[in-house]
């Protein structure tokens, strides 16, 4: 079980109190009309199976109900950052 | 039956405190401070088993969680059942009730011993993939049979009469272990203020010293840790867990760990006292001081009973003054196994020889041996055993200097028991539970923890250091170490240990002891005991192709089940190694998993069972439901009014008189559990258009509309009414299940789309008590308890809401509607709710006013065409499929969610599933919900499957049977006939229609 620390909180709390939202950083469109149908779908549903380090979305769900990013690294699961929804700071390695 | 093996003095034991126990139905006697284990060889019982596969008779091998035999069925009365209990690990107490779990019927006679002696032939390894798995229509035959011989224990079919718990600790340092190692770091970290927690899976801490002679600072090794134990004990920063095994190292030094808290003292825990419980600890820093295991030999006729772990056999002399046999051969590559000669010689009873596989051995232990007359066989080795239910003679043979032949001549030993030992195993399991793969290291002849993300630190035995200076001092260095880490210390001064080292001369890798013949004709070498694993099933293996170890070890199924390798992998691992002309570290390891030991489902389930499973969620008139009998249906955690049957009713006929009374004076529903959330700002309205599909823009204060919500694929996934109480401030509701998914659903746009909206959102799901009045009385009935709302039906008109007072407590009245009628939402603060509820019960008496629940509610709205989210929907259909285009406003500037989703090629494609009406032939026949949908019912299978009956019901307004489900190109095929074929074979015949079969203008809930 994870320990998570929530930047929202100031504090490490128990994995069960977070739910992870998957890969961060999926923006989506400004102008979806402009997308076609190929890439509203990469948009939708296509995700990196990295290996290593990893950018996700988690929410404080039981707690403060607040969004956040973390860098996990999929091999070892320790979380190398956690960082605020909409920063995006640089790492080494990190595959996005 | 006294206790043959039991000596007059010496051990932990107390002779004061007789205990007797049964077994098998037999009654035996021991001693308080006696396992289960150490109790039975106490009286003599060789056979406590049978194996699993060969069913051939199994004794007791090993004295701690490694012994792969003694697995047994704990527990007086059907509901104290405990299965897969190591009798070397249960405590005896007095009254135990115990059996065999393997064997079937019994354990000295039974069938499948019939079937073992052809067995060798007849199951292979691989056995279960090339014999089970065809034909499948068998596999159930087999499995009842093979698991009733095999016996895999039983769990008992009562409910559990104990309580079990958990708790949740942080601490600076978890230690694992309490053998010298673990107490020497406990003391340490102690010492420095920080909070320690020390768990060991024994019944007393000590570990190894629990049966060792040797001194510590001039004194017998129990008084230091008598002395350690009573300063710990004295430190409230200390939590120390006898009986407590440490089952799971996870991620980021989260430690589970199972304390037996009651399993010692008797059938059933005392009246206050759970039975057992889950430690769940979160620590700063680990130290794994798990020790080492003894490694057997391998060699033929190795699982005879009386072949036993020389470590085992020396703890059942030293702390039981138990002496499992008469005479003795010893067989061994190492030094340190000469202690179980010593001990032997001790009490009398015969060495007959050790076998040494060596050529030469000089180190302290062997002298002392030699010195006391006892003769020792160098450069030799037992590779096969007489007897059939206890050993009768070792035969030994001379060995090249390699260990991999027999040289020289066969000589017969005849003896009872035969100890063994080919070195020592350090106890990596926890390790590798987080991903770290243990290294091979040749000069311990063993694996030892790999590299780890853990803050972890090991000590001491695991790392291979088996001296035991070594592991005291080690063990300090890690407790201070590990303390210091967390932020405490430095101390100033450090205690100092003495101990005699022991000179021990290097011990010869050595695993599998060759036989006369090859390994794949040579009598059983047993690997795994408990999985009845061989080395020629590993060298078959091999010769099958399944090379790498993971695959070994799937193919002959060694390690498998509550064993865990303990015993058995490395040399498994050895003998693939050898086969395959690699070293064993190029081969590698298997992983270990959690739990190191089995665990029960009392413990994992803690108090989270019966009442306290799942939370519970009532609405605040949930005590007049109770009393006027309503049944109540699950909806997520809240229970909801089902319908409220009278005395002789069906439920039928419940559903059509609820039902009609509804459509002809006034029913009422609890409608409390809807989610409900506020929603404030300056954009609120703008949010609401993004998040709905339909317009938002115009919506005026006082007015309800309802909307669709799409995820970005365009498909619906959650609908409901939303109202606009102030220019900034909206009430949504969405569906009971859906609220909590709603409301993160919103949060996340909110927080990472569009964080420049102003808006907050919050649940007010619980804030208000919500009941609906509904049917033609019901603007009669409000009347009569406002006298500030204005009714007229001019003024406050359907889909507006007005605030005022109701039965005298102020309210939100929503005049909106889920059955087609005239209907008001009446929403009072959750604490008014019984009160306001029962005034409407009082004054609606005079209109025969008549609660309704769930069930009725479905059928009313689907007599109105109207979809429950989730079930006529499930996440493949726009709006459009629903036929609830008008509730989409592709207009809207802003490009909401799912309007590009439900615009993809796919979405808009001709012949998608569409939700229509469907009435049955037969007005009386209600199509099974989930029947699926055919053009031609006589077409051979698989037929062409056009969609499925979603909902379906008997309607009581139109005397006959309604129903909606999803057709392909449903919505262009009005009145056309489909079939949808029954599992007896039937076939029921079914007209497309509109899904709004009563009131298709809405003129009933305008008036």
């Amino acid at each position: 079980m994870l320990h998570i620390f929530c930047p929202h909180c100031g504090e490490y709390r128990e994995e069960e109190e977070f739910r992870c939202k998957g890969q961060a950083h999926i923006a989506r469109p400004l102008d979806p009309e402009a997308c076609s149908d190929e890439e509203w779908g990469h948009f939708m549903f296509f995700r990196q199976n990295t290996r290593g380090q990893h950018r996700e979305l988690w929410v404080h769900s039981t707690g403060c109900r607040k969004h956040f990013n973390v860098i996990r690294n999929t091999v070892t699961y320790e979380i190398e950052k956690v960082y605020l929804v909409g920063t995006k700071p640089e790492t080494e390695g990190a595959a996005s | 039956m006294s206790q043959t093996n039991r000596l007059s003095s010496g051990g932990l034991i107390d002779r004061r405190k007789p205990l007797s126990f049964q077994y098998n139905g037999k009654q035996y006697q021991g001693y308080e401070g006696d396992t289960l284990a150490s109790a039975l060889l106490a009286n003599g019982v060789d056979i406590i088993g049978r194996s699993f596969k060969y069913s051939r008779p199994r004794g007791i091998v090993a004295a701690g969680a490694e012994e792969p035999n003694a697995v047994m069925q704990i527990g007086a009365s059907e509901a104290t059942q405990i299965p897969n209990v190591r009798a070397t690990q249960q405590a005896l107490y007095e009254g135990l009730v115990s059996s065999a779990t393997n064997g079937w019927p019994n354990v000295d006679f039974d069938v499948m011993s019939y079937v073992g002696k052809i067995g060798g032939k007849m199951m292979p390894p691989g056995f279960y993939y090339k014999t089970f798995m065809w034909p499948q229509t068998m596999w159930p035959t087999y499995e009842k049979y093979i698991r009733k011989a095999a016996g895999l224990g039983r769990s008992s079919t009562m409910k559990d009469p104990d309580q079990y718990d958990t708790l949740n600790h942080h601490c600076d340092v978890m230690i694992v272990g309490a053998g010298p190692t673990g107490l020497a770091a406990a003391r340490a970290a102690a010492a420095t203020g920080a909070r320690v927690i020390i768990a060991d899976e024994q019944e007393m801490f000590g570990g190894s010293l629990l049966s060792s002679r040797e001194l510590i600072n001039g004194k017998p090794a129990i008084d230091w840790v008598r002395t350690v134990v009573d300063e710990l004990s004295a430190n409230p920063d200390v939590v120390m867990l006898p009986r407590s095994t440490v089952n799971g190292y996870h991620d980021h030094n989260f430690v589970t760990i199972h304390e037996r808290r009651a399993d010692h003292i008797g059938d059933r825990a005392p009246v206050g006292m759970t039975r057992q419980r889950m430690h769940r600890v979160r620590a700063h820093w680990v130290v794994l001081a798990t020790g080492a295991q003894e490694r057997p030999l391998v060699f033929a006729h190795n699982d005879v009973p009386g072949v036993m772990l020389a470590s085992a056999v020396t703890t059942y002399i030293e702390r039981f003054g138990v002496v499992p046999g008469n005479e003795l051969v010893l067989m061994t590559s190492n030094d340190d196994a000469y202690l179980t000669a010593l001990s032997w010689a001790s009490t009398g009873r015969k060495v007959v020889a050790v076998v040494d596989s060596r050529a030469k051995a000089d180190g302290d232990l062997v002298k002392q041996v030699i010195d006391k007359g006892i003769r020792v066989i160098f450069g030799s080795a037992v590779y096969d055993v007489d007897g059939g239910t206890r050993v009768k003679a070792a035969r030994i043979s001379g060995l090249t200097a390699d260990g991999k032949k027999l040289t020289g001549k066969s000589e017969t030993l005849s003896c009872d028991t035969i100890a063994s030992s080919g070195g020592w195993s350090p106890v990596v399991h926890l390790s590798c539970h987080t991903g770290s793969r243990p290294v091979w290291d040749d000069n311990i002849i063993g694996f030892v923890p790999g590299e780890t993300q853990q803050k972890q630190l090991i000590a001491g035995g695991i790392r291979g250091h088996y001296d035991l200076l070594d592991c005291l001092t080690e063990g300090m260095n890690c407790g201070y170490v590990a303390a210091e880490r967390s932020g405490y210390g430095p101390v100033g001064k450090r205690p100092e240990y003495k101990v005699a080292r022991i000179r021990r001369s290097p011990a010869m890798p050595l695993f599998l002891v060759p036989h006369l013949k090859p390994i794949s004709q040579a009598p059983k070498q047993f690997v795994d005991l408990q999985n009845d694993v061989t080395s020629a099933g590993i060298e078959l293996a091999t010769r099958e192709g399944f090379e790498s170890i993971e695959h070994v070890k799937r193919y002959t199924a060694m390690g498998f089940g509550t064993d865990q390798g303990k015993l058995g992998n490395i040399n498994g691992m050895a003998i693939t190694a050898q086969v395959l002309g690699k070293s064993i570290a190029e081969t590698g390891t298997t992983v270990f998993r959690p739990n190191y030991t089995p665990i029960t489902f009392g413990a994992i389930a803690g108090r989270n069972c019966g009442e306290l499973f799942d939370a519970k969620r009532y609405s605040a008139m949930q005590p007049w439901h109770e009393e006027n009998g309503a049944l109540f249906e699950d909806v997520g955690q809240w229970k909801r009014p089902w319908y409220f049957p009278k005395s002789g009713e069906t439920m039928q006929q419940s559903l059509n008189r609820e039902v009609l009374a509804v459509r002809n004076s006034v029913g009422i529903l609890d409608a409390s559990t809807l989610g409900k959330i506020d929603i404030q700002g300056k954009d609120a309205r703008e949010f609401l258009a993004r998040v709905y599909t339909n317009a938002w823009a115009k919506l005026g204060v006082g007015k309800c509309r309802y909307g669709l919500m799409c995820k970005e694929d365009g498909m619906v996934f959650d609908d409901g009414v939303t109202s606009c109480l102030a220019e900034n401030h909206f009430l949504m509701t969405t569906t009971t299940g859906g609220a909590a998914r709603v409301l993160e659903w919103l949060e996340l746009y909110h927080q990472t789309e569009w964080p420049e909206l102003e808006v907050y959102m919050t649940s007010v799901t619980d804030h208000w008590a919500t009941m609906t009045i509904s049917g033609p009385n019901s603007r009669k009935l409000l009347a009569q308890l406002t006298d500030d709302i204005d009714l007229d039906k001019d003024t406050f008109k359907f889909m507006d809401w007005r605030p005022g007072t109701v039965a005298g407590v102020p309210a939100r009245v929503f005049r909106i509607s889920f059955t087609g009628e005239l209907s008001y939402e009446i929403n009072v603060s959750a604490n008014h709710g019984l009160q306001v509820w029962k005034k409407l019960m009082e004054v609606g008496k005079q209109y025969d006013i008549t609660p309704y629940g769930t069930e009725t509610m479905h059928v009313l709205r689907a007599e109105k065409g109207f979809i429950i989210v989730g079930q006529d929907t499930d996440s493949t259909l726009t709006p459009y499929d629903l036929g609830m285009g008008w509730a989409v406003a592709p207009t809207k500037p802003f490009s909401f969610i799912g309007k590009r989703g439900m615009a993809r090629e796919d979405a808009v494609k001709p012949n998608r599933k569409q939700l229509v009406g469907l009435m049955a032939k037969k007005p009386d026949v209600v199509i099974p919900e989930g029947s699926q949908a055919v053009a031609n019912p006589n077409q051979p299978i698989p037929m062409t499957m056009l969609g499925h009956i979603t909902s379906s019901y008997y309607s009581a307004t139109l005397g006959r049977s309604i129903a909606m489900g999803l057709i392909r190109g449903g919505l262009d095929r009005m009145g056309e006939t489909v079939y949808y074929p029954q599992a007896d074979g039937s076939v029921i015949e079914a007209e497309i229609c509109s899904p709004v079969f009563y009131d298709p203008k809405g003129d009933r809930q305008n008036v």
